[in-house]
């Protein structure tokens, strides 16, 4: 069963390292739902939320194809560990003196932000998961979606655990902190790749 | 001291211990050209394309162990080395690539000869590096050797504008190390999967061990040999695997595959146990993957944690090098015994030898390798092209010593078997013997002229069969005999050898084939030999293209 899988990566902020996933993620064949990415605590390092469809093999194969970029320094599924994940959208609702008042109640219960308003039309600011987003959006399709626009995903765990790449410079403790992270999900069994 | 970038690329390779470089100048690596005369120990060997620098690199790294170095100007200069990047990338060999760019001012702006060569090169190297400052080449230099040579082996490109060889910078000695976070050393195994591992062997009653390329990478034969004696499994390898094993140990039977033995083929799909050992489980080795020995249980060593469990579920996956892992997986094999299953496969092999020589006076392929290896005694390496010749060459070579044998397995590229045998040449003293399908000599023939250049002793062995023989060999049997384009004109090889100031000589019977081993083993200059072989011979046996490792067949009366 496919499924939308959540993968947080460190990689280096270098040139290229953006062409680098993308070119893997071309040549493997797989499946980018989003791909966010962005300063994060550490400066030298960019962390990329990616989620990929795909069934536990793929994403198994998509962690670890992943982390053999030189420049990926920690990559980590946490599809299925409790965090906080969030999109936001700009949504240009087309609204007039007629309807303006219907849509700005819609704003309210989605607790969105209006951050541009015009004669004709408002910006609507959505910030949610991605459910609240999908619902969000459907609302405000029935007062006309002029443009809209979604980043993707970004996520974070919850409590004090983290997914940023251990510091440290023991190669092989830096090793067995990397395999703990990869081996999380497929541990032991490996599910059968398909012809 | 401040250095030209040319001069601090020039000592990192000194630095290396790199002793010969395969490359061709142009317009953009005249500064690094310019100085080379006061680099007289690391010599530079000019080849006549740069894909034949690639590919002797490579043959280089596959004989002598160590990294291939190759070189080439910008624009066509770089493109033209992707076959042979894509060829070591395939298998792992670690090399080297340096390439040089347009100015800095004009990288982006479609200058004469800028190619994007770190762009095309992303999905086939290990990894790349442009360079932008003079100041930047001695680390990157000591990371890509590194990368090369560790871990899973393979090809780093470093990509370097003409006027960062111009810039100075300072140079103040080799980097001692280097510090790369997102690059670990996994050679040493998680202790738990060792154990795993350890337990499910202990229980098998079939076990099998498939033995790859990382066997030899790893120079792990000797490791190899123990574990499988003590624990009483039979060996096959994978077509790259070959030389990993002695051939002449009693537990060696053969390789597996597309055009393995039929009994290592049976072998595989009868155990119960399946150790792949520094290999991938890839198709031409496995057959249909969901109907490959679906009881079996899998233990797979590899250094590459991306290959376990990608094309098979794993019962026991162990990420780490062949040899370390398996010094340490060792102590925990029991000393066992599998009489009855050797015995089934001993059967298997008696009732499916791989001997398909036929009596007579015609030079047939199978009976060209067996003479080859007599004349030989099976201690020369061997460098093949791709097709039937390449077949031959694994199916009847008893080869014993680790890197003897060198073959394009991944890529499978035609050509390759002469500029790969011309910088393996490089590392040893010993010829070589070069086994060549008449087509893929003639992709790449050109480099007779390097190889007369440098008197190497290289044996080119032309199968000629006047075919693309194992794209006719599929014609006849999958697409009614219906011929088309293989039937290969040709120059004459003697001729063309002479004209390069070679020695050609000519083969057509087995008398005279048997004559001229004998001539060739007081002439130490490179020879070009026109075998004429029998033109429609067949390679079996065969499994064909999407079926089991079960449906091998041995004619096509099989099929
Ligand atoms: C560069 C390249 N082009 C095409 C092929 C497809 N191919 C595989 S084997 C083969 C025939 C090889 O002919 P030859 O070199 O004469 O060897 P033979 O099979 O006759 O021994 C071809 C065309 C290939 N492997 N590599
Ligand atoms: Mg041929």
């Amino acid at each position: 069963m496919a499924s939308r899988n959540t993968i947080v990566a460190h990689v280096e902020d270098r040139p290229g390292v953006l062409a680098r996933v993308a070119s893997l993620f071309r040549r493997r064949g797989f499946n980018i739902e989003s791909l966010t990415v962005g300063h994060c605590e550490e400066p030298g390092l960019s962390r990329m939320t990616i989620v990929v469809d795909g069934d536990d093999h793929q994403v198994d194969q998509v962690c670890r194809q992943l982390f053999k970029l030189i420049d990926v320094v920690s990559v980590q599924d946490i599809t299925y560990t409790p965090m906080v994940d969030r999109e936001l959208a700009l949504i240009k609702v087309s609204a007039s003196n007629f309807n303006r008042r219907e849509v700005l109640d819609v704003v309210e219960v989605f607790r969105a932000d209006v951050v541009d308003v015009h004669a004709e039309a408002l910006i609507i600011q959505v910030l949610g998961d991605e459910g609240k987003v999908d619902a969000a959006v459907k609302m405000f399709e029935q007062f006309g979606i002029l443009e809209m626009v979604r980043t993707g995903r970004v996520a974070m765990r919850r409590g004090t655990e983290t997914t940023k790449p251990p510091a440290i410079s023991d190669s092989q403790q830096a090793a067995a902190a990397i395999r703990a992270m990869l081996g999380r999900r497929p541990e032991g069994v490996l599910p059968f790749a398909s012809d | 001291m401040r250095l030209t970038g040319a001069r601090i690329l020039m000592e990192c390779l000194r630095a290396e211990g790199v002793e010969v470089f395969f490359g061709y100048p142009g317009g953009v690596v005249l500064p690094l050209y310019n100085t080379l005369g006061e680099y007289p120990d690391i010599k530079h060997v000019l080849v006549r394309h740069e894909q034949a620098a690639a590919h002797a690199a490579d043959g280089y790294a596959r004989v002598a162990g160590r990294t291939g170095v190759c070189l080439a100007t910008s624009g066509p200069g770089a493109t033209n080395l992707v076959t042979g990047i894509t060829t070591a990338y395939m298998d792992s060999v670690p090399m080297v690539v340096l390439t040089g760019n347009v100015a800095r001012d004009l990288i982006g702006r479609d200058g004469f000869q800028e190619a994007d060569i770190t762009g095309i090169t992303l999905p086939i190297t290990k990894h790349n590096y442009l360079l932008m400052r003079a100041s930047e080449i001695a680390p990157a230099v000591k990371e890509a050797f590194h990368i090369a040579s560790t871990g899973r082996k393979g090809p780093v490109l470093v990509d370097i504008p003409k006027d960062v060889f111009i810039e100075e910078a300072e140079w103040d000695g080799y980097p001692q190390g280097v510090s790369l976070r997102g690059y670990p050393i996994m050679d040493v195994p998680r202790e738990e999967e060792v154990d795993k591992a350890a337990e499910i062997i202990n229980a098998a009653r079939k076990p099998i061990i498939i033995a790859g390329h990382g066997v030899v990478q790893s120079e792990a034969q000797h490791e190899l040999v123990e574990f499988a004696e003590r624990s009483d499994t039979p060996v096959l390898t994978t077509l790259l695997g070959i030389s990993g094993m002695p051939e002449d140990h009693e537990l060696s039977y053969g390789f597996l595959g597309m055009h393995g033995h039929f009994y290592a083929n049976m072998a595989a799909d009868r155990a119960d146990v399946v150790i792949g050992i520094g290999m991938r489980f890839d198709d031409r080795a496995m057959g249909r993957f969901s109907d490959f020995n679906p009881t079996a249980k899998i233990v797979h060593i590899d250094i590459d944690p991306a290959e376990i469990g990608k094309n098979f579920k794993t019962h026991a996956p162990v990420n780490g090098d062949v040899k370390e892992t398996l010094s340490r997986l060792l102590p925990q094999v029991e000393l066992n015994r599998h009489p009855e299953w050797r015995a089934e496969i001993d059967q298997i092999m008696d009732q499916h030898p791989t001997d398909y020589v036929e009596e007579g006076t015609e030079l047939s392929g199978p009976w060209l390798i067996q003479a080859l290896a007599e004349a030989t005694q099976g201690e020369s390496t061997i460098v093949t092209g791709v097709g039937q010749h390449q077949m031959w060459a694994a199916q009847y070579y008893p080869y014993t010593k680790q890197r003897q044998w060198v073959t394009s397995g991944g890529l499978g590229t035609m050509g390759y078997e002469v500029p790969a045998a011309m910088g393996a040449q490089f590392a040893q003293d010993e010829p070589i013997w070069s086994i060549c399908g008449d087509g893929g000599f003639q992709m790449t023939s050109q480099e007779l002229q390097t190889v007369a250049d440098h008197n190497l002793p290289v044996r080119f062995a032309i199968f000629n069969n006047g075919f693309l023989g194992m794209v006719r060999q599929w014609q006849e049997l999958f697409y009614e005999h219906n011929y088309h384009s293989v039937d290969l004109g040709q120059p004459d090889f003697v001729k063309l050898a002479e004209a390069y100031g070679i020695k050609g000589v000519r083969a057509t019977t087995r008398a005279e084939a048997m004559q001229l081993f004998r001539d060739l083993e007081s002439y130490d200059g490179p020879v070009v030999i026109d075998f004429q072989l029998e033109r429609e011979e067949n390679v079996w046996p065969m499994v064909p293209a999407g079926a089991a490792l079960s449906e091998t067949i041995e004619s096509a009366e099989d099929l």
